[in-house]
């Protein structure tokens, strides 16, 4: 398993990586795009994707730290307002339990005048009572009839004994408010103890709330750490209804954390617990809203990061596109330089090979040759030859074969034949015109329509007229070979640009297929079986290739073919073949 | 018709001998030799009217012979036979004092018609000098 993905890997990375060879496949070049496309893509793409995940984490750390160090900082000076508050108000009691003893707050005008000095001073007290060791209230003043009130079976009263004092969570009691108690307990020095108890309204806790400041979708409140709602909420619930969010983990330092409400939106929390009394301060936020920049940034992060992406597959396209392009070009031009050396190669071994068969050949000819014509001679010269006629057509026949075959060799060894270029000045219409005019008779007898197109005002050239006659010869020959009597041939010349001018050779004739088109300046290539030597137009391009020009050939099959042959005006200063 | 001898210098000994032998038939004295030595000595003992040289010739080449003659015999016109088909060869020989050069196989009558040529020039300068 591990092995066949391994050797999955290797032989993609090789795929990648290798920019094998794969000949003159047609996809050869897709396909090193592709890879090339692949590489770069994999080669920007990585660190920009790894720039925009680590770019992505710290602004969201950065930012959630910005949203998350003020709303500790609120819940934290809040809490101390309480803190204050509350501690503000037991400082207070315990002053009075403190500086009256029991008989002067027993007696119900004391104690109402002190309850109004609170009131006034501190506010937020709506009561105060005095209750002896048995739990009895002996003393009130306050809105309420409560006096005689016995409090022994209550748990605060049992609390506040032992502990000295106490501050109760937020309940409706018996006045159907929402407020809270805090009782004092004193020891006088007899050993005889009571409690000095105040109701406080919790209206004190909203304005603290209030005074926050804060958003409309943001909610504050205060909770006993049973979880049950000490203030009212905006969204979650009503003073003494148990807080619709999830109790936190227990913090007494200001913490934030990330829950749900009963909704399924998220939130922030921020919240700290209370040392005494057992209340949590709590401030949530809706995550949307807090994390509004960073959305805002997101989207800008997001909206950089596909922008890139876009400009630098473009880029990458473009320029993959550019170079794959310029390697083909060059690989066409390599390809055709080596194609045209090896075509010059393979034309000069043929020549010599050809001169060297041509010449061993022409001795025994020429040996041949001789004893024909001995032969000949020999019965030519003794009238009384038996069978003479017979004799002398065998030995004609001979010789005439042997003819046949000197005009082979002799055509072998001029295709090999380096001749020196004998430059001169010349007018190529007038060339052309002579050409044709071998052709003349030809032309009439076939009826075929010669059209010479010569521009009048062509520029004289410097070539070797010799040679060019016989390039220009070569091609019409072809041309008259390949059209039917009644036919056309027209010969076009201009002039082509400052250093060249053209020549063209266009016939109506059966045309070639592409096949022939390919071997068309081969040596020893030829369609007409049996009567071509297959050196014609293989001799025309060398010449054309050591007279400094170029040849060019299009033709199509049942259509037509066109040489066009380029010359340049100056010699070529290299003439060697 | 024998007023002149002709001398043939070819390695090939068939073709030397066989159109020695067709010469003989036209009333031309042929002589042969197979090598470029030979003849040289032939001509400095038995100096002919006219050369017919083969240009490829193991030993001494066709061209070698043909400049030794031209200083030793300026006299005698020489005709250059190639199997090459090179004309850049020939005229390198007519550059050195030949008289004509023809490409192997040869057509006799051209051969006998060229020599009449050079045997008649050199004969008319000859006379023109001694004259």
């Amino acid at each position: 398993m591990i092995g066949n993905v391994k050797r999955w890997l290797h032989e993609f990375t090789t795929d990648l990586t290798g920019f094998a060879d794969y000949g003159n496949a047609p996809h050869r070049y897709r396909r090193l795009r592709r890879n090339m496309i692949i590489l770069g893509m994999l080669g920007s793409m990585l660190p920009l994707l790894l720039m925009a995940v680590v770019n992505y984490h710290q602004y969201q750390r950065a930012l959630k730290n910005e949203v998350v160090q003020p709303m500790r900082a609120l819940v934290n000076k809040t809490k101390h307002s309480f803190e204050l508050f509350l501690t503000e108000r037991l400082s207070a009691v315990s002053f009075i339990a403190s500086a009256y003893t029991f008989q002067e707050l027993a007696d119900e005008q004391t104690l109402n005048r002190i309850f109004r000095v609170m009131k006034k001073e501190f506010g937020g007290f709506v009561d105060l009572g005095l209750i002896d060791s048995s739990g009895i209230q002996v003393s009130y003043a306050g809105p309420y009839q409560l006096k005689d009130k016995d409090y022994s079976e209550q748990s605060w009263f049992q609390e506040v004994k032992v502990r000295g004092s106490y501050i109760s969570d937020v309940f409706l009691g018996y006045r159907k408010f929402p407020h809270l108690i805090i009782a004092v307990a004193h020891t006088t020095g007899t050993g005889e103890s009571w409690i000095l108890r105040a109701t406080i309204d919790t209206d004190k806790f909203n304005n603290l709330i209030a005074s926050m400041g804060l958003e409309p979708t943001t909610d504050a409140f205060l909770l006993n750490q049973d979880w049950i709602l000490q203030t009212p909420s905006k969204f979650y619930g009503k003073v003494l209804d148990v807080c619709a969010l999830s109790y936190p983990p227990v913090s007494y330092e200001p913490n934030v954390v990330e829950t749900w409400d009963s909704d399924g939106k998220e939130v922030l929390m921020a919240y700290t617990f209370f040392v005494t009394p057992k209340f949590v301060l709590a401030v949530v936020k809706p995550r949307g809203e807090v994390l509004k920049p960073w959305f805002t940034l997101k989207s800008e992060l997001f909206f950089i990061f596909v922008a890139g992406v876009v400009l630098i597959c473009l880029a990458l396209f473009k320029v993959t596109d550019v170079m794959v392009k310029r390697m083909e070009e060059s690989d066409q031009k390599r390809e055709a330089a080596y194609h045209g050396m090896e075509y010059s190669n393979k034309l000069a071994s043929i020549g010599r090979l050809a001169a060297g068969v041509a010449h061993e050949i022409n001795n025994p000819l020429a040996i041949i040759n001789e004893k024909g014509g001995l032969m000949r001679d020999l019965i030519e010269y003794s009238p009384n030859f038996p069978d003479r006629e017979k004799f002398l057509s065998l030995t004609d026949s001979i010789v005439q074969s042997v003819e046949r075959c000197r005009t082979i060799t002799h055509r072998l060894l001029g295709f090999a034949r380096r001749m020196d270029v004998e430059v001169e000045v010349l007018e190529l219409n007038e060339v052309l015109r002579e050409v044709m005019g071998f052709l003349e008779k030809e032309a009439l007898h076939r009826n075929i329509d010669v059209r010479l197109q010569l521009a009048v005002d062509l520029p004289r050239i410097a070539s070797d007229r010799g040679q060019l006659q016989q390039v220009f010869l070569n091609i019409l020959n072809n041309a008259f070979q390949a059209v039917d009597d009644g036919g056309f041939v027209s010969i076009t010349s201009w002039d082509r640009d400052p250093d060249t001018v053209g020549v063209s050779i266009q016939d109506n004739g059966k045309g070639m297929s592409e096949e022939t088109l390919k071997h068309i300046f081969e040596p020893f290539f030829t369609t007409k079986k049996g009567s071509g030597t297959g050196l014609g137009l293989s001799i025309t391009y060398g010449i054309v290739k050591k007279l400094g020009g170029d040849i060019e050939v299009h033709s199509k099959e049942g259509q037509g073919t066109t040489f066009t042959v380029f010359l340049p005006k100056k010699a070529k200063s290299d003439t060697g073949a | 018709m024998a007023q002149w001898k002709v001398l043939l210098v070819d390695d090939e000994v068939e073709f030397a001998t066989t159109l020695a032998e067709r010469l003989t038939l036209r009333g031309i004295e042929a002589v042969t030799v197979h090598d470029g030595e030979a003849a040289l000595q032939r001509i400095a003992v038995d100096p002919p009217q006219i050369v017919v040289l083969d240009m490829m010739m193991p030993g001494l080449g066709g061209l070698e012979v043909l400049r030794l003659i031209k200083k030793n015999h300026p006299g005698i016109p020489v005709i250059l036979l190639t199997g090459r088909g090179s004309t850049k060869e020939g005229i390198d020989g007519m550059d050195l004092g030949a008289y004509d050069f023809l490409m192997k196989p040869i057509k006799i009558e051209a051969l006998v018609e060229k020599m009449k040529e050079a045997v008649e020039q050199s004969t008319s300068v000859r006379a023109k000098e001694t004259g």
